[in-house]
């Protein structure tokens, strides 16, 4: 097995970074403008890096396959995001959020990453005032802050429910005036579809064209991934439609590691699913459960007479209501993390107990809200999500309780990266929610954001020179290089291959058929024997794929059923890796639930001594099993304790 | 309860952006009306897979009416029927069984056809590279409580801030004029003490981008309001102006 080098700075907890930013190597403005650095994706990770390293002087390439940066899937973050202002001034601080984070991601982060992610929360804050992003204020003109799951202070700032898009519009607006100034060179509409590599380290990547299909090269010193994660896997998800996680795949089969692929987080307040044709499951922010109550009936009776459309919620009292999440965590109550929420809402749908035509919905419901605040404060703070929730589902949540379920939503697993976010690949770095860094095996709420932009704002901009200032004097290389010319020919190979196959089904029929099998077997409780099975069924799905996929069109021009072909044929690797982990890992941690690791009471039962580790997968060839190698997780600050929202 | 529809549409299919386009009439039979429109249209472009034919392009990312990417021209309406939602965000139980839909993508001098139902709004991308942002770089910067700012210039920033820039308001304008979105921008910051600073340059710099990339003038028809999905104001129009003259009438 491969020793797992992290480089971790020396030092006690608090001085780690500061130790770090002393004695880092920094490359001199005149090497900057000799440096090319290539920035994948244009999300908060993407863009406020490309930004911030096009502003210090480097020469930046940047990449998204939407038509504009401001399209990324950051864009569609709702609720908040988090920092340790204490402006409320109840109790918190870098330590507390910190320990709040180690907490919620179950003691499978890497201490240094996160304290330094706390450590630099406000710098994000005051970076998105300065640029105009209008956060929420109180009538005294200070900024205002909300709480959040698997927290017990108000630490989030949001602006109303559309913190995402505010967010990403000021580091939009940061990257396009670097636009405007010539340091950034920004592609559109285009997608990497392989990374070179030139005497072991990262110097290029190949592109597709999405308008003319036309396969480019790009040369770059560094190539920084920022891609945004693989939720998608699942077809239904509360991800864009484009997420995907091909580029973090192609750095795997380079000979990145892949780390905890398995640690997948299913958001508890989501729209449930209406039927076969759906595309994609909608999140209602879980900020919602700020001022929402979740409860089914008590009575599976009443269960049944709402699921055949004979009872309303409405009708049922309040003595024959469960408020199952307060009954069973009384501290945290409807604010505990989303796992444990989620676990929760499929115990009542499992047991009978759900609502909605299908039994597999809650209630989330306002009524105490709003008779204690006003249904003009209510709509002050989630008006927008009210009117969405209206718009989709055709009832008004003012007057009957929304209906919710669990979905998809996150990825906590992704490129390995070490203390400097670089990946085991010299000069190949990864960001935002591409990378596995700091958020262990579950993702406390409002704390995507965050990470995205401090990798993006503060942490990357730094770590790279490191690894740059050795590089200055490499000059750009000619993209004739034949590791360039090779990469080229077998994507070219690869797209010939798909449009060859002229099979039966559509991508989106295949990709529906893997998420069936992710979410029964890979998704929010899994088994030895049903991660075996699913092991099985991809390999058959991956099969039916190759042979029998149909892609009408060419490879010249705009054919969005090849893009979607790409991503899917990567989907399925992606899944079948995710399943693999899943048997590994024989606990139940964070997202990852194993059923035979679990108390009596059915809460989550970590093994420390023997799963202390982030599984750092390594790609052995396409028809060889992947090596599983361990960087062990020390925990020199906090004390391992099983996680207790009661 | 779940119903269905049945449907013929009438989309608009080009080639690409030099090609003449025409309508298409294509069927579909028992769509949900509980789908969206996006799903509609996946259905159809799974029947033409189907067939062996090539599937209707469009723009779509986030389906949840946030992106701003979907982009669709429906019955004579920018985004649709519906008031207040983007095209994703439409529902079916918005249309009656047996009628037909017409399907058409923006069209508009400033958004040239790509192919299909999809076109070029990169010149939005444009108009905000020429000043659409207070100019700070990374880092060294003050406290974010340090000014304060009334909550009424905050809400009113974050009304203008949402615009989405899907495009909607060129699209429904007679004039094909950007100033909406434009006006929006211009706006947000303006009303907030960090992007006041630079007003004038700001408004300057971004009208004049707009108008060098065919946008049409505005006539005050304020047809760009009705349609725009996110309820953006034309009192940002106005507030625009104002800002434009006083920076004129610096100089
Ligand atoms: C509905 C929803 C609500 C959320 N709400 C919150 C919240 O309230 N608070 C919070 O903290 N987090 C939230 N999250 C999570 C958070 O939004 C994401 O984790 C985060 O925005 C990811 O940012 P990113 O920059 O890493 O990637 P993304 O925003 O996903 O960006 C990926 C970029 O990569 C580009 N790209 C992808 N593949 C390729 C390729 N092959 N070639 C070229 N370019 C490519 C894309 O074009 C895009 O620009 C939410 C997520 C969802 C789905
Ligand atoms: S102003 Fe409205 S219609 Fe125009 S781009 Fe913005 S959101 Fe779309
Ligand atoms: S697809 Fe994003 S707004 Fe419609």
């Amino acid at each position: 097995m491969t020793k797992i080098e992290s480089k971790i700075p020396e030092g006690p907890l608090a001085q780690k970074w500061t130790n770090y930013k002393n004695n880092q190597k920094l490359v001199n403005p005149a090497n900057k403008r000799k440096i090319d650095i290539i920035v994948v994706g244009t999300g908060l990770a993407g863009a406020s890096a490309a930004a911030s390293l096009a502003e210090m002087g480097f020469k930046v390439k940047n990449f998204t396959i939407q038509d504009s940066p401001r399209r990324a899937h950051s864009i569609a973050a709702q609720g908040g995001i988090n920092a340790a202002k204490n402006y409320p001034n109840d109790g918190d601080s870098v330590y507390r959020l910190f320990f709040d984070t180690i907490k919620g991601g179950d003691y499978r982060s890497r201490e240094a990453n996160v304290y330094r992610l706390a450590e630099v929360s406000n710098s994000i804050i005051d970076q998105c005032v300065a640029q105009g992003v209008p956060f929420a204020r109180e009538y005294g003109g200070y900024l205002a802050n909300r709480s959040f799951g698997g927290a017990q202070v108000s630490r989030t700032f949001y602006a109303r429910g559309q913190t995402g898009q505010q967010l990403l519009l000021g580091a939009y607006q940061a990257l396009m005036r670097q636009v405007n100034e010539g340091n950034v060179d920004l592609h559109t509409r285009t997608e990497l579809v392989e990374i070179v590599i030139v005497e072991g380290k990262a110097r290029g990547i190949i592109t597709r064209n999405l308008i003319t299909g036309k396969l480019e090269r790009h040369f770059g010193h560094a190539v920084v991934i920022a891609t945004g994660g693989y939720g998608n896997t699942f077809f239904l998800s509360t991800n864009a439609m484009g997420s995907n996680g091909s580029a973090a795949w192609k750095a795997y089969q380079n000979g990145a590691y892949f780390a905890n692929p398995a640690y997948v987080q299913i958001h508890p307040t989501c729209i449930p699913v209406h039927g076969e044709f759906q595309s994609k499951l909608t999140l209602m922010s879980e900020s919602l459960r700020n001022d929402g109550r979740i409860w089914v009936p008590k009575k599976k009776e009443d269960a049944e007479a709402i699921r055949a459309g004979k009872l309303k919620p409405t009708a049922i009292a309040e003595e024959d209501r469960d408020y199952y999440l307060e009954r069973r965590y009384p501290a945290f109550g409807n604010l505990v993390p989303r796992d444990v929420a989620s676990r929760a809402a499929k115990e009542r749908c499992d047991a009978g107990y759900g609502v909605g035509a299908t039994g597999l919905a809650v209630y989330l419901d306002f009524k105490d809200a709003i008779d204690r605040l006003g249904r003009d404060a209510i709509e002050a703070r989630y008006g927008n999500l009210f009117q969405m929730y209206e718009k989709i589902v055709d009832e008004n949540p003012y007057e009957t309780p929304m209906m919710i379920y669990p979905a998809i939503h996150y990825t906590m697993g992704g490129l390995w990266v070490d203390y400097e976010l670089q990946t085991n690949i010299p000069g190949l770095f990864a960001i935002g929610e591409a990378n596995f860094s700091d958020h262990g095996a579950n993702r406390l709420g409002a704390s995507a954001l965050m990470q995205g932009l401090a990798d993006g704002y503060f942490v990357l901009p730094f770590t790279i020179q490191n690894y740059l200032a050795d590089d200055i004097r490499t000059p750009r290389m000619s993209t004739d290089l034949p590791e360039f010319e090779e990469k080229e020919k077998m994507v070219k190979e690869k797209f010939e291959k798909l449009l060859s196959i002229k099979g039966e089904h559509s991508v989106d029929h295949i990709h529906k058929e893997l998420g069936h099998v992710m979410w029964d077997f890979v998704g929010m409780a899994r088994n030895k024997e049903g991660l075996q099975k699913a092991l099985d069924r991809i390999l058959e799905i991956k099969k039916e794929f190759w042979t029998n996929v149909r892609i009408p069109g060419k490879a010249d021009g705009i054919n969005l059923e090849l893009e979607k072909a790409g991503r899917l044929a990567d989907f399925i690797e992606i899944g079948e890796l995710m399943a693999r982990d899943a048997l590994n890992r024989e606990e139940s941690s964070g997202g990852h639930f194993r059923e035979e690791y679990q108390t009596e009471e059915g809460e989550a039962l970590r093994r420390d001594d023997e799963f202390a580790y982030v599984s750092c997968w390594e790609y052995k060839g396409d028809d060889k099993e992947p090596v599983l190698n361990k960087e062990e997780l020390k925990f020199e600050f906090v004390e391992l304790k099983t996680r207790n929202y009661k | 309860m779940e119903k269905t529809i049945n449907l013929k549409l009438k989309v608009w299919r080009q080639d690409g952006p030099k090609a003449k386009g025409h309508f298409e009439t294509y069927e579909v039979k028992n769509i949900s009306t509980d789908s969206s429109f996006l799903e509609m249209m996946d259905v159809l472009n799974e029947q033409l897979i189907q067939e062996g034919k090539e599937p209707v392009a469009f723009d779509h990312d986030c389906r949840e009416g946030i992106c701003g990417m979907c982009s669709m021209y429906i019955n004579g309406h920018a985004h649709g029927p519906d008031e207040d939602v983007t095209t994703c965000q439409l529902h079916m139980r918005k249309f009656k069984d047996g009628e037909t839909v017409t399907v058409e993508p923006w069209r508009s001098a400033g958004f040239p056809i790509i192919k299909d139902l999809m076109v070029n709004r990169n010149a939005f991308d444009q108009i905000i590279a020429a000043g659409g942002y207070v100019s700070v770089g990374t880092g060294g910067v003050p406290d974010a409580n340090a000014i304060p700012i009334s909550k009424e210039d905050a809400d009113e920033a974050m009304d203008a801030a949402s615009c989405i820039g899907c495009g909607a308001c060129v699209a429904t304008c007679k004039n094909g004029s950007a100033m909406l979105f434009v006006s929006a921008k211009v706006s947000q910051l303006a009303l907030l003490p960090q992007g006041k600073v630079e007003r004038a340059r700001r408004a300057k710099r971004m009208v004049a981008k707009m108008d060098e990339l065919g946008f049409g003038s505005c006539t005050n028809t304020g047809a760009c309001e009705v349609e725009c999905p996110k309820g953006v104001s034309i009192t940002n129009i106005a507030r625009m102006n104002r800002e434009y003259l006083m920076a004129k009438f610096k100089d």
